[in-house]
């Protein structure tokens, strides 16, 4: 990596006697949007404190371009954070709000008054400068938020699940917006979230955390189709798990419900060792084969009709297979408890180690 | 359910009477002076003493910088029990109920013995620094109303966000203080300051033994020798209550809504 702006080297944190994070490492480069994806008590948001210097490591350092600010003070660090629950100074108007941080580092009033203005067209609030918080919806609430955040110029955006206490369809077009802000500064970005479909549609890259650890760092396209962890697999996207038995390492070859499958490339497990082979719905499709190269024998189960789409699960011994077919107005959908094959391409079975 | 409602009227008409009935009486009393008519002369001669204006003017000196010390002291206390040392929150609310359980007269007995002018910390050596310890012992007799409106204030804001929004923009502890923490309980500071002024303005026991020319001691002094004067006194103390009451009840229309929970 060339242009790490932000590294993050072995950080540990302990409260008491319990590990909340574990051995931490991450590169994030200048101008890059990386999330913390993982399930709440993961330690997500305890590293995203000790970033911004609420918490201090038990080990380890953080640099921010290139210096250590391990033991800063968080008010020493230019950073800009948005907090969950808002929290706009009820008692300051929006403009008030925004120019805080410009005062407080003692900008000139022109100066604040032109920036404030600047962040509000930037936000899409431009008359919103003298309203109080108390005023606003918490979409707007929390795009004043982003705003105060970035006024000062910051060197690094912590984003602490903004999201989380909006509605549904604000939070798909502020989570699209704050991207595009976040693009068009080119301000390195860390998004702390425990939704993957937010991870995955904004994030440059991705770290899936579980129990205090990062499992996996890479792009959305690699955590969602090459994830490395059951853990990850299961977390991120819905997931077909399959139990099975190796039959032969070097041709990829597994037993599942007495029925054979070849994977074509070896498998690290010894033959006879009991594994777990994943699919992905979409990987999957219903009927003989279809043109792909492996298929497996089972029962239709549950159906879903949705519409424009047919849920159905398929049990192949104990195994469920979940896919989805699109809704065809010439062929009435699968019967529940009828025989069926499933079809699949050897490359979409990703094989998880434990 | 009629006589549910009957009976809630009862009970509210006897206790409106139990309240006013003496008020009333006072008033009536405070505007007898002049014999076979009503008149404002209980006033006028009170109105008219000089030493009822150097009284009040004193102890309402004395109560502004009570409060000032009390909101200096109880303030940055309570928002820091809050915010780091909640597990210490049972010991302080204690040591601020103490004063409720040690009288003023013990307490000052006890400030006459460590402060005298022969001790380390002569503050009654001279009147400007007994009239100091009066105050700070104003602000201790305040500190159960004081502590426990700031506290009930600071629990409608979220004050570890608050602080830490502040803090990562860039502010220090006493820019948070000052314009983020109390601005957003400054009606609770307000009631505070309001029950100090009450307790300040009508006390008697440390004036008194400090021999400071407060306004206690010189009700006392009049309603010992006087008739028409102490009623119309008691009345003015009344009408001064109320007026605080309004004042905070106007203010309170101006507080800031708490919009930063999430709804």
């Amino acid at each position: 990596m060339a242009d790490t702006f932000l590294s993050i080297q072995n950080v540990r944190k302990d409260f008491g006697a319990t590990t909340v994070v574990n051995d931490f490492n991450l590169d994030v480069e200048r101008g890059e949007f990386v999330s913390f994806l993982g399930p709440s008590g993961c330690g997500k948001t305890t590293m995203l404190r000790m970033v911004a210097g609420f918490e201090e490591p038990s080990a380890g350092r953080i640099m921010i371009g290139g210096v250590d600010v391990t033991n800063l003070k968080p008010n020493k660090r230019d950073i800009g954070m948005v907090f969950q629950a808002y929290a706009l100074f009820p008692n300051l108007t929006v403009a008030q709000n925004i120019a805080f941080g410009l005062r407080v580092a003692g900008v000139s009033r022109a100066e604040q008054e032109a920036r404030v203005k600047e962040m509000l067209s930037i936000i899409k609030l431009p008359d919103f400068g003298s309203r109080y918080p108390y005023q606003l919806s918490g979409g707007q609430q929390q795009r004043v938020a982003l705003a105060r955040a970035l006024a000062p110029s910051p060197k690094l955006l912590l984003l602490d699940e903004p999201l989380s206490a909006l509605d549904a369809k604000v939070r798909i077009s502020l989570r699209d917006e704050i991207r595009a802000i976040q693009k068009r500064l080119g301000i390195t970005t860390i998004f702390v979230t425990h939704d993957q479909e937010e991870a995955l549609s904004m994030s440059d890259r991705i770290v899936v955390m579980y129990g205090g650890k990062a499992e996996q760092t890479g792009t959305p396209f690699e955590i969602y189709n090459r994830p490395a962890t059951r853990f990850v697999a299961s977390f991120v996207g819905t997931l077909n798990l399959l139990e099975g038995r190796v039959a032969s390492s070097d041709r990829g070859a597994v037993e599942v419900d007495g029925q054979t499958i070849e994977l074509g490339r070896p498998i690290e497990a010894e033959a006879g060792k009991p594994i777990t082979l994943a699919l992905r719905p979409e990987a999957v499709s219903l009927g003989e084969t279809n043109g792909r190269e492996q298929g497996l024998s089972g029962t239709i189960g549950d159906v879903h009709f949705l519409g424009s789409v047919i849920r159905v699960k398929v049990g192949v011994g104990r195994n469920a297979v979940m896919l989805d077919t699109f809704n065809d107005p010439a062929s009435p959908p699968p019967v529940a408890g009828t025989p069926a094959r499933i079809g699949f391409s050897p490359r979409d079975v990703l094989v998880l180690a434990d | 359910m009629k006589s549910s409602r009957f009976w809630a009227w009862a009970t509210f008409t006897v206790g409106a009477l139990y309240f006013f009935v003496p008020l009333i009486a006072t008033l009536e009393f405070s505007l007898r002076m002049r014999r076979g008519e009503y008149s404002f002369d209980a006033y006028r001669v009170v109105f008219g003493d000089d030493r009822f204006q150097a009284t009040f003017t004193y102890s309402v000196v004395v109560a502004i910088l009570t409060i000032l010390l009390g909101v200096l002291v109880v303030v940055p206390t309570a928002y820091w029990i809050r915010l780091r040392m909640p597990h210490l929150r049972p010991v302080v609310e204690f040591i601020t109920l103490l004063p409720l359980i040690i009288p003023a007269i013990v307490i000052v007995f006890g400030y006459i013995r460590m402060y005298g002018s022969s001790s380390p910390l002569p503050f009654l050596a001279t009147a400007r620094g007994t009239d100091a310890l009066l105050i700070i012992g104003y602000a201790t007799l305040a500190l159960p109303y004081m502590y426990r409106a700031v506290d009930t204030g600071l629990r409608t804001i979220d004050v570890r966000t608050l602080t830490e929004a502040a803090q990562i923009l860039g502010a220090g502890w006493t820019t948070i203080i000052s314009r983020v923490i109390l601005p957003n309980v400054l009606i609770a500071v307000l009631s505070g300051a309001f029950l100090s002024f009450a307790i300040v303005i009508g006390e008697f026991t440390m004036a008194s033994l400090l021999n400071r020319p407060a306004f206690g001691p010189y009700l006392q002094n009049i309603g010992a020798n006087r008739a028409y004067e102490p009623a119309a006194l008691a009345v003015l103390a009344f009408a001064i209550t109320w007026a605080c009451m309004s004042v905070i009840q106007i203010l309170s229309r101006f507080a800031p809504k708490s919009a930063n929970q999430p709804r």
